[in-house]
């Protein structure tokens, strides 16, 4: 495509861009994957693995349907299990791509700008995978409406005092602003699409999804002022969507849910299991690509820093929950901290803090923050954990409250498991499409990049 | 027989009249009469593309454009330019003050719909609690503010942008495939009172572009 006049602007080398791109050489390497170059063996294995999950979840959640939810390990006293765990998980997972792409937008971090694509990505998906669970806990998941505020010939409405209530509005308006950020932030690239495609229908496809955008100045005006907006109506949400699943348990006057420290420490923790989820998508997407001179050391390291922070205050979350259980010298208080660490459940509680408080520690150290096979196993160490924390909060929660007459036992089932990782396998499935048919890192502004990068930033106009 | 219709281009709403019943359709394309009917009718150029090949140039470029007296003009380029709309002369958006708008409707809803539904509609009584109580309905107002405000940007930006509109005559030029790519452009537009397509032309040969274009439609 090069003809006269070559581009004046290329970029130096940095730590967040390699030297020597120009505008169309970081055009061709981001648009390349989707319109020029096959999947390859690893994609078309990763793939098939993936439907195979996404058959298992489909099988699972057709037999709940037949069944209902007797199928799973969920009874009274412990009638919030997997489904719940996963739920709380995967929308945990969700919060570092909304912290990417709002927050560190608006702190003008130009490390975000290689990485912030994909992990929108990643919160639609974990966002829709989060969606599900709720829904399949209902045991009449085709009355999911009932949910709604409607009309209804029975004349009820929902009970806007009950944080279940402001879930469905909170995740609701999460998973909406996510995905019209995400597209909106994809209209240029989609354009860059439009006018690369080679096949008819790519051009096709592609062109009305770019709606006929073309650069005009006074375009770029109003959308930087609406993506500016969106930044900062996104941000708040990274805070208030994990609050209200936190107060979901808070507002529940249970010994370990019912406790003011819940929306900020469980805000802490979705953006921690949220950054080990970047990683982990990052590392193979950057293999796969040869994306090392975009998605850089510098950017694994920045999200090691991030989980280290947010490491830290989870693990004050469970200092300050045992040493508050001990200062209220609350019977049930005490019982629950004792039960926890020693009870049935044991086992998960110490695998929890072996993952969530120790593994962290070891991104004290720069080496091992920028080790790129050492960082993918500490993220999927916190993504276990993460998972282990909600399962440790909700299930001992529940299977000893105040009466030992009313205490049981929690054992999943194979239909369970089953749906958790089917849910695993639609996440990756979903991805592994993404990867392949949008532009997984912002075209853009990688070339705003270039330029304000090339060392010949222009002058501020008069 | 014709129908009279209404008709988008480049310059404006357009009126025009169209044969178009089926019976004539079916005859027109029995004698290849449609086509020769498409492509006699005249080509109207619409502006002039000229290309530029990087940022300095087409900053330049637009400052002498805005100085010489233009004014259906515009500046296209791979990705937002720094402080173009200065030069261009673009004033803010008003698209701040929608959003605004969009959130207070939003705020008035989710205060609304709680009301409507807990206090006036049907009013259930839950451990003698009140029936209106703002604290508890902070969470949904909060969500239905940010929820409208967002809309608002997205479709209020969209709208104020005429888009989407898939069909531009620039679409047209295989230069004008590069500004998403690599390629600056200025645009100066036939209806431009200033506009004459061979002084226009000279004069953007000489701030600059590397090539000048007559876009058709």
């Amino acid at each position: 495509m090069s003809t006269a006049g070559a581009n004046l602007e290329v970029s130096r080398g940095s730590n967040v861009l390699a030297a020597g791109y120009d505008y169309e050489s970081v055009t061709d390497k981001i648009s390349d994957i989707v319109l020029k170059r096959k999947s390859g063996r690893a994609w078309r294995f990763s793939f098939a693995l993936a439907a195979l999950f996404v058959l298992i979840l489909t099988a699972a959640v057709s037999y709940l349907f037949l069944r209902g939810v007797g199928i799973w390990g969920i009874d009274i006293p412990v009638a919030w299990g997997f489904a719940i765990v996963n739920f709380v998980w995967w929308i945990g997972i969700g919060h570092a791509g909304t912290f990417i792409s709002a927050m560190l937008f608006l702190m003008r971090q130009d490390w975000r700008t290689s990485i912030n694509r994909f992990a929108e990505a990643m919160t639609l998906f974990a966002v829709a995978c989060a969606g599900m669970f709720p829904l399949l806990h209902l045991g009449r998941p085709w009355e999911f409406f009932w949910l709604l505020p409607y009309p209804n010939t029975m004349w009820l409405w929902p009970q806007f005092r009950s944080p279940l209530v402001w879930d469905v509005f909170a995740v609701s308006t999460y998973a909406t602003i996510s995905l019209v950020f995400w597209f909106v932030g994809m209209i240029p690239d989609l354009a860059t699409f439009r006018d690369r495609a080679k096949s008819r229908i790519a051009r096709v496809v592609y062109g009305i999804l770019a709606m006929g955008w073309r650069g005009s100045a006074r375009h770029w005006h109003r959308y930087q002022t609406a993506y500016l907006l969106l930044a900062g109506l996104a941000a708040p949400l990274v805070v208030s969507v994990h609050s209200v699943v936190g107060m979901d348990f808070a507002a529940a006057q249970l010994p370990g849910w019912h406790s003011t420290i819940f929306p900020p420490y469980f805000v802490a923790g979705a953006i921690f299991s949220g950054f080990a989820m970047v990683l982990t998508l990052a590392i193979p997407l950057r293999w796969a690509y040869g994306l090392e001179d975009f998605i850089t050391i510098r950017h694994l390291e920045n999200c090691a820093k991030l989980m280290l922070v947010t490491g830290l205050i989870v693990a004050y979350g469970y200092a300050s929950e045992a040493f508050y259980g001990w200062l209220s010298g609350n019977e049930f208080d005490m019982y629950m901290n004792v039960n926890r660490a020693l009870g049935r459940y044991e086992v998960t509680y110490w695998v929890l803090i072996f993952c969530n408080v120790v593994t962290p520690q070891f991104l004290w150290f720069r080496a091992i923050r920028r080790s790129v096979p050492l960082l993918l196993v500490i993220s999927f160490i916190i993504q276990t954990g993460m998972w282990m924390e909600r399962f440790v909060i909700i299930i001992t929660s529940l299977q000893r409250d105040f009466l030992p007459s009313s205490w049981g036992m929690y054992y999943p089932t194979k239909w369970d498991y089953a749906t958790l990782f089917g849910t695993i396998g639609f996440f990756t499935l979903c991805f592994l499409l993404f990867v392949r048919v949008l532009p997984a890192i912002s075209i853009s502004e990688m070339r705003e990049l270039v330029f304000e990068q090339s060392g010949r930033p222009h002058k501020e106009a008069a | 027989m014709s129908i009279t219709i209404l008709t988008w281009t480049h310059h404006g709403w357009r009126i025009g009249k169209v044969s178009s019943m089926t019976t004539d359709l079916k005859e027109h394309h029995d004698t290849h009469g449609e086509a020769d009917e498409l492509e006699s009718a005249e080509p109207i150029l619409t502006g002039l593309l000229a290309e530029f090949v990087d940022v300095d140039g087409v900053v330049e470029g637009a400052r002498k454009t805005r100085a010489a007296g233009y004014k259906v003009w515009d500046v296209h380029s791979p990705f937002p330019i720094h402080g173009i709309d200065a030069v261009i002369g673009i004033r803010p958006t008003i698209l701040p003050w929608l959003v605004l708008g969009g959130g207070l409707v939003g705020l008035v809803s989710g205060l609304g719909l709680q009301w409507f539904c807990n206090t006036f509609d049907y009013p259930f009584l839950v451990s003698a609690k009140p029936l209106f109580s703002l604290p508890a309905d902070i969470p949904v107002i909060f969500e239905c503010t940010v929820l409208f405000s967002a809309l608002t940007a997205v479709f209020g930006m969209l709208a104020l942008n005429r888009l989407p509109l898939l069909y531009n005559p620039m679409f047209k030029s295989v230069r004008f495939k590069r500004v998403t790519n690599d390629r600056f452009f200025i645009w100066i537009d036939a209806t431009d009172v200033k506009f004459d397509e061979k002084t226009t032309a000279e004069f953007l040969t000489s701030i600059g572009a590397t090539a000048v274009e007559r876009i058709e439609d």
